[in-house]
């Protein structure tokens, strides 16, 4: 097993594994060829997604697509936001900020 | 059920303690160098470093340095000041030894200055510690234990594996009779209504959704969540996706309470420990490290800290022992020696939640008995303390006594 749903009602899976770039991994009913290489923990589109449609992972909205994200797909910074705080990280060495 | 153990430190306030250390502590940064250079013989002889940095009196840091020094896993204290910060050194002095326990204040500008207190401090801990080994042993149950959680480091696999393991660990204890807490209410954001629905009372339920509203304004005018870049490393997107894994170490237990740093619960139960402070922002970020929270849940009674970790803490505590429970298999390999539970291994069907759950309460129950931590036995003893400013908590806040 690849992934884990952790509720019914998400909209996301959680990789249980690492993952190479170009690697094929099962994400609910499908299969989907990773485009990047990915940490255990990241989490994986169960379905197609619309622009802001909430994410769900536990069964609980944890921020909104901010684009259309097609099944399989990497489902992290680039593609969603909090709905309530901007999320601070650190990218190519410099500091960034997300917006909210 | 037999005790927890048959040998705890039994202590004049009623509380029983699993570790009986002494506890040096500095009353300002300048009184720092003194307090270790007299504590560094004693490493790995359950004689720790404690202190507060700052020179300007803050009563919310007198009444953690209080609880601290009372705390029931300690056994005597040293006091360390340089004589002229503005710390009430006689007023914690005189609770200390109100509770019969040995304690010794040195003033340095009155003691002859570095090396002179250096060398006295240490004649002093030698006498504290011949005093501390006469203190009384006995049995301690379940009902007289206090356990702390916290989560540090977390990636996506710490609320699946390690968080939930321990929300089953404390739906047990809470079973059995004890007092377990959970807290940094800057990680419930998201979740406050799913945990209200817990509360004992409705009155309850809005004193910990009304905290958690507290902690989203507060973080929302210091610019950040309680959101490290190594979290997103590991795969969390947003704060209420932090939050609604941080949320599981709660397990289901009713929520008794809600306190906040240095109130210790009367009874056994589940308590929400709120760790944002009251009022406008006025010292900066509330929690700087997972350190100064692991000190507000000691100061609150815990006698040890169940701290769960995805990318990899290494930290332990001054005063109560830390059980590290690691929820990523790849860091449990990575860092071995510095994680005390494999709560990684369910996610490569090595195990279930609930073996998880059982392996963490029989730990919790060997290191009352004086079982080392992982990091105790590597010699950590992390302590942070900072400013902060409180209102005392309500009526509704303690259900359980009305």
């Amino acid at each position: 097993m690849d992934t884990i749903q952790l509720s019914p009602s998400d909209n996301v899976a959680v990789l249980t594994r690492s993952v190479l770039a170009g690697e094929q991994v099962r994400v609910g009913e499908a299969e989907s060829v990773m485009e990047q290489a990915l940490g255990l923990g990241h989490k994986l589109a169960l379905r197609r997604i619309s622009a802001g449609e909430k994410i769900l992972k536990y069964g609980a909205s944890i921020g909104s697509a901010t684009r259309e994200i097609a099944p399989g797909e990497h489902v992290h910074l680039q593609n969603m936001k909090s709905d309530y705080l901007p999320t601070y990280t650190l990218e190519g060495g410099r500091e960034f900020h997300a917006k909210s | 059920m037999s005790p927890l153990t048959e040998h705890a430190w039994l202590r004049s306030d009623g509380r029983k303690g699993i570790r009986n250390t002494l506890v040096v502590a500095y009353l300002v940064e300048c009184a720092h160098h003194v307090a270790r250079e007299i504590q560094i013989p004693y490493r790995g002889h359950d004689v720790h470093l404690i202190g507060f940095s700052g020179c300007y009196p803050n009563d919310y840091s007198f009444r953690m340095m209080q609880s601290l020094c009372t705390h029931p896993n300690v056994g005597g204290v040293l006091l360390l000041s340089l004589g002229c910060e503005g710390f009430n050194r006689h007023a914690l002095r005189d609770a200390i030894r109100e509770t019969g326990r040995p304690c010794e204040l040195l003033v340095i500008q009155q003691s002859g200055g570095t090396r002179a207190t250096v060398k006295s401090g240490r004649e002093r801990v030698e006498a504290i510690l011949q005093d501390m080994a006469q203190q009384p042993r006995g049995p301690m149950e379940f009902c007289e234990l206090s356990v702390g959680t916290v989560c540090g480091g977390s990636d996506g696999t710490s609320g699946i594996t390690a968080n939930p393991g321990i929300g089953r660990t404390f739906d047990r204890l809470v079973a059995d009779g004890a007092t377990c807490i959970f807290e940094e209410t800057g990680e419930l954001i998201g979740c406050e209504q799913i945990m209200a629905a817990r509360a004992a009372t409705p009155d309850l339920a809005r004193e910990l959704t009304d905290s958690v509203e507290k902690a989203a304004r507060y973080y929302t005018l210091m610019g950040h969540g309680s959101f490290a870049p190594g979290n997103a490393d590991g795969g969390l997107t947003t704060q209420e996706e932090k939050s609604m894994g941080a949320y599981s170490k709660s397990g289901s237990s009713a929520i008794s309470g809600l306190i906040k740093p240095g109130d210790v619960p009367r009874m056994g139960g589940l308590y929400l420990l709120d760790v944002v402070p009251d009022g406008d922002p006025r010292f900066g970020f509330p929690n700087i490290n997972d350190n100064a929270e692991i000190a507000e849940l000691i100061a609150c009674g815990s006698h040890l800290i169940l701290f769960a970790t995805g990318r990899g803490s290494v930290v332990g505590s001054a005063i109560s022992p830390v059980i590290k429970v690691c929820a990523n298999p790849e860091t449990f390999r990575n860092l071995p020696d510095d994680m005390d539970v494999d709560a990684g291994r369910i996610l490569e069907n090595r195990g279930t939640l609930d073996e998880v759950g059982e392996e963490i309460f029989q730990l919790v129950r060997s290191v009352a008995a004086h079982q080392r931590t992982a990091s105790e036995a590597l010699g950590h003893q992390e302590f942070v303390l900072g400013y902060k400013t409180f209102e005392p908590i309500g009526p509704t806040c303690h259900p359980t006594y009305q």
